[in-house]
C-alpha cells in the first residue's frame, strides 16, 4: 500500500531567531502533552513536526525566550 | 530463560500510571505513608504539563465545605444527578474527604477564592446544593503538584506509554509493559501494586470540526487505562453512560456557562432565551441542549452580552487564563466579543469520563478494582461526577490503600513468553515497509463511532457500527509506523478501538433509556427501573469475548426523598404565559 505525503499547516510557530535550542533548551519539547514538538535536524531549532495540537499552550507559556506562538488549528479557527 | 537486552526491566514497590491529576496525589500519599517505598509515577507525556489540567483549572465543581453542605447532601445530589445508579459508599468516601483535601491543597499553596471574612467563597451551580469554589489562580496547580513530587522523591518516568498490565500466577496485578514514545523501546516495570490514573477516554468520537486532536479532553487521554484494565480481566462499569458536554462550537473547550452562571451568564437559544433551569452538566441537561440544537430554536449560545463591563472582564480573566487559555485567541480570531454578541455552542463528541458522567473502570470506596493489586482513580475510574477534586481524593485513597497492600508482598516472577509476544505485537507497525498510517486508521474508526454510536442510540445502527469496527481488527496487521511517534499513535489507536467496541456493546446491553442524552436509546425510550436499576459491568469472559452483566446497586447509605429524586428530571424552563 503506497503512501502519499500531504501538506498541512501547523498551529505552533517558533521564531528561529529567539529559539535557543542550540544551547540545549528543550522546554517546549518537554512540556508538550502530545509530544509533537521536536528538533528540526536542518536548523537545530524546535519545530512542530506533527499536526496533532490541542492548542493547550504550555509550550508558549513555558518558553524562556518567548519564541513560541500557539495559533488555533486552521480547521477550527 | 532471561529477557533479551532490548527489554529494560525496572523494579518498584508501587507503580502509578498517569501523572495528571489523581496520579501525583496517589504517588505523594504512598510516599507519605512509607517514605522508604520505591514509588514510580509513569507518564506518557511529561508530569510537569500532563493530563486534563495541564494548563490548570478554574475551580472546584464539587467542594463539600462545612456550613455550605454536608457529605450526605452531596451524596443525594450526585445520586439524583446520576439517576440513582451509583455506589453511594464511593461517593460518600469522596465527600467525607473533600474538605480535608481542600485544606491540604490550600496548605500546599493552591489559592481558592475567599470572601471578605476569609471564608471560602462558595457559589451555587448545582440544582440542590452549593459546591462550586473558584480558583482564580488555578493556572499554577501543576507546578505545585510537581514540587510536592520532587520533595517526596517520587521516581518520575516521562514519555513512557503503559500498554498492557502484567499479572502473577495468582491473578494479582504485578506491573506493566510500556513503550518509550521517543525511542520505540520496551520497558517492563515490575511492581507489588499498580494504581491506574490514566484519565478519560476522550478520543473515541470525532469532534464536529473533523480535527482528530480538537477533542474536549486532552487527546493524550485516549483510553489506555480502560483498554489495559479490560485486557487484564478487570470489570468496567457504566460505559453506556457516555460523556457528552456542552462546548464552544469548533473550539471544543467548555463554554463554562456554570462558571459564568453565578455572575449572570447563561445558556440561551437563538432568541436569547434561557431554556434550561440549571447549567450543571447532567444527561437531562444535555438532552434539552440537544433538543434545542436540533429544533427550530437552535443553535445554542453562551449569553453574556447583557452583563456589565467589570463582570465581563472578570469572566475573561477566569476563562482565558486557566483551564483552556487559548480560548481568548479563538474568540479574537473570529472577532467575537462577549460584550456585543452571544457565543455559539455545540455538543462534544462522545467519551468515557467519570469526572463528568459515570463511566469507567469499576472501583469501590477503597479505590480497588475487581483485580487484586490494581487500583484506579480519577476520570478513568467509576466514581461518578468526580471532577478534579474527586481525582485528588481518590488518588489519595488509592495511595493509602496500595501502601497497606504492598507491605507484606514480594515482587512476582515475570511471564517472559507473554512479555516477548507483547513486545512483538506492540512494535509490529515499525517493521512494516508500507501500510495504513495510524492517523487514517484512527480517523476512520472515530468517524464510524460518530456515524453509528452517538445518541440517540438505535439498535440497527449500533449493530452496523459494531460490525464495521470489528472489521477494522482485520486492518491491524497492516498498521504502518515510520517512527517512534507514529508507533505511539498506532498503539493508542488500538486502545481507542477497544473503547469503541465497549461503547457499542455496553449501550446495546442496557435496554432502556437513562441519563438523558447519555443513554437515549430510541428502541427503548422509557426508563425501566424494574429491570435496569443496576450497574452494567463489562469484561472479557473466559472465551476472550467482550461481555456484560448486571450488578445490583448496593443499598443506599443516604436515603432520598421524592423531591430530591426528581430534581434533575425537570430541566426545561416551564412556560409561564
Amino acid at each position: 500500500m503506497p503512501i502519499a505525503s500531504q501538506a498541512t499547516i501547523v498551529p505552533v510557530v517558533i521564531d528561529d531567531d529567539k529559539c535557543i535550542a542550540e544551547k540545549g533548551c528543550r522546554t517546549c519539547i518537554d512540556v508538550c502533552p502530545l509530544d509533537v514538538l521536536w528538533i528540526n535536524e536542518e536548523t537545530g531549532k524546535a519545530h512542530m513536526k506533527y499536526d496533532e495540537c490541542w492548542y493547550c499552550m504550555p509550550c508558549e507559556a513555558d518558553c524562556p525566550t518567548d519564541a513560541v506562538t500557539v495559533n488555533i488549528p486552521y480547521l477550527l479557527s | 530463560m532471561a529477557l533479551p537486552d532490548d527489554i529494560n526491566v525496572i523494579d518498584v514497590d508501587i507503580l502509578v500510571i498517569g501523572g495528571g491529576t489523581a496520579g501525583p496525589l496517589a504517588a505523594i500519599t504512598a510516599k507519605e505513608k512509607d517514605p522508604d517505598a520505591k514509588v514510580m509515577l509513569l507518564e506518557k507525556a511529561n508530569v510537569k504539563r500532563s493530563g486534563a489540567i495541564s494548563m490548570g483549572m478554574d475551580g472546584l465543581n464539587n467542594a463539600v465545605v462545612p456550613g455550605h453542605s454536608t457529605p450526605e447532601d452531596y451524596v443525594k445530589e450526585i445520586t439524583t444527578a446520576n439517576d440513582g445508579i451509583v455506589l453511594q459508599d464511593g461517593v460518600l468516601a469522596y465527600a467525607e474527604r473533600s474538605y480535608s483535601m481542600i485544606q491540604k491543597l490550600d496548605s500546599w499553596g493552591v489559592y481558592f477564592q475567599k470572601d471578605e471574612t476569609g471564608e471560602f467563597d462558595m457559589k451555587k451551580v448545582h440544582h440542590l446544593g452549593t459546591y462550586v469554589l473558584p480558583m482564580p489562580e488555578g493556572h499554577n496547580i501543576k507546578k505545585i503538584l510537581y514540587r510536592r513530587l520532587r520533595r517526596h522523591r517520587v521516581i518520575i518516568e516521562n514519555r513512557l506509554q503503559a500498554i498492557r498490565l502484567l499479572k502473577d500466577k495468582e491473578g494479582a496485578v504485578s506491573g506493566c509493559i510500556a513503550l518509550s514514545t521517543r525511542e520505540a523501546t520496551i520497558t517492563v516495570i515490575r511492581a507489588k501494586a499498580v494504581i491506574m490514573c490514566t484519565g478519560a477516554a476522550g478520543r473515541i468520537g470525532l469532534p464536529a470540526s473533523g480535527y482528530l486532536f480538537g477533542t474536549y479532553e486532552n487527546p493524550s487521554n485516549c483510553g489506555d487505562g480502560h483498554s489495559m484494565a479490560y485486557h487484564a480481566g478487570a470489570e468496567l462499569s457504566g460505559l453506556e453512560c457516555y460523556q457528552i458536554n456542552p462546548l464552544l462550537k469548533d473550539y471544543n473547550g467548555p463554554a463554562c456557562a456554570y462558571v459564568t452562571g453565578p455572575l449572570g451568564g447563561y445558556t440561551a437559544n437563538a432568541k436569547g432565551d434561557r431554556f434550561i433551569e440549571c447549567d450543571y452538566w447532567s444527561g437531562a441537561m444535555m438532552q434539552e441542549f440537544y433538543n434545542e440544537l436540533q429544533g427550530g430554536n437552535g443553535p445554542v449560545f453562551l449569553k453574556l452580552d447583557h452583563l456589565a463591563e467589570e463582570t465581563i472582564q472578570e469572566i475573561e480573566h477566569v476563562l482565558h487564563t486557566n483551564e483552556r487559555p487559548s480560548r481568548g485567541r479563538f474568540h479574537d480570531g473570529r472577532g467575537t466579543d462577549y460584550r456585543s454578541s452571544m457565543v455559539e455552542m455545540h455538543i462534544s463528541e462522545i467519551g468515557f469520563c467519570a469526572g463528568h458522567s459515570a463511566s469507567g473502570v469499576w472501583i469501590n470506596e477503597k479505590g480497588e478494582t475487581t483485580l487484586p493489586g490494581l487500583y484506579g482513580a480519577g476520570d478513568m475510574a467509576s466514581i461518578p461526577h468526580s471532577y478534579m477534586l474527586g481525582a485528588f481524593v481518590y488518588g489519595d485513597i488509592c495511595g493509602e490503600n496500595a501502601s497497606e497492600y504492598v507491605r507484606d508482598r514480594d515482587l512476582s516472577e515475570l511471564d517472559e513468553d507473554y512479555i516477548l509476544s507483547e513486545r512483538d505485537r506492540i512494535l509490529a507497525p515499525l517493521k512494516q515497509t508500507d501500510g495504513i498510517p495510524p492517523s487514517q486508521f484512527e480517523y476512520k474508526l472515530r468517524r464510524l463511532v460518530n456515524d453509528y454510536l452517538q445518541p440517540p442510540k438505535v439498535t440497527k445502527k449500533m449493530d452496523i457500527g459494531l460490525a464495521r469496527i470489528l472489521a477494522m481488527e482485520n486492518d491491524i496487521p497492516l498498521l504502518y509506523a515510520r517512527d517512534a511517534h507514529e508507533l505511539l499513535r498506532a498503539n493508542e489507536a488500538l486502545h481507542i478501538l477497544d473503547c469503541a467496541k465497549m461503547a457499542a456493546v455496553a449501550s446495546m446491553y442496557r435496554q432502556e433509556s437513562r441519563w438523558g442524552l447519555y443513554h437515549n436509546y430510541v428502541d427503548f425510550p422509557q426508563t425501566n427501573d424494574s429491570e435496569w436499576f443496576c450497574h452494567v459491568q463489562l469484561f472479557k469472559d473466559n472465551n476472550g469475548q467482550m461481555t456484560c452483566s448486571k450488578k445490583p446497586v448496593k443499598p443506599y447509605v443516604v436515603e432520598l426523598d421524592e423531591h430530591e429524586k426528581s430534581a434533575y428530571q425537570k430541566m426545561r424552563v416551564q412556560q409561564t404565559n
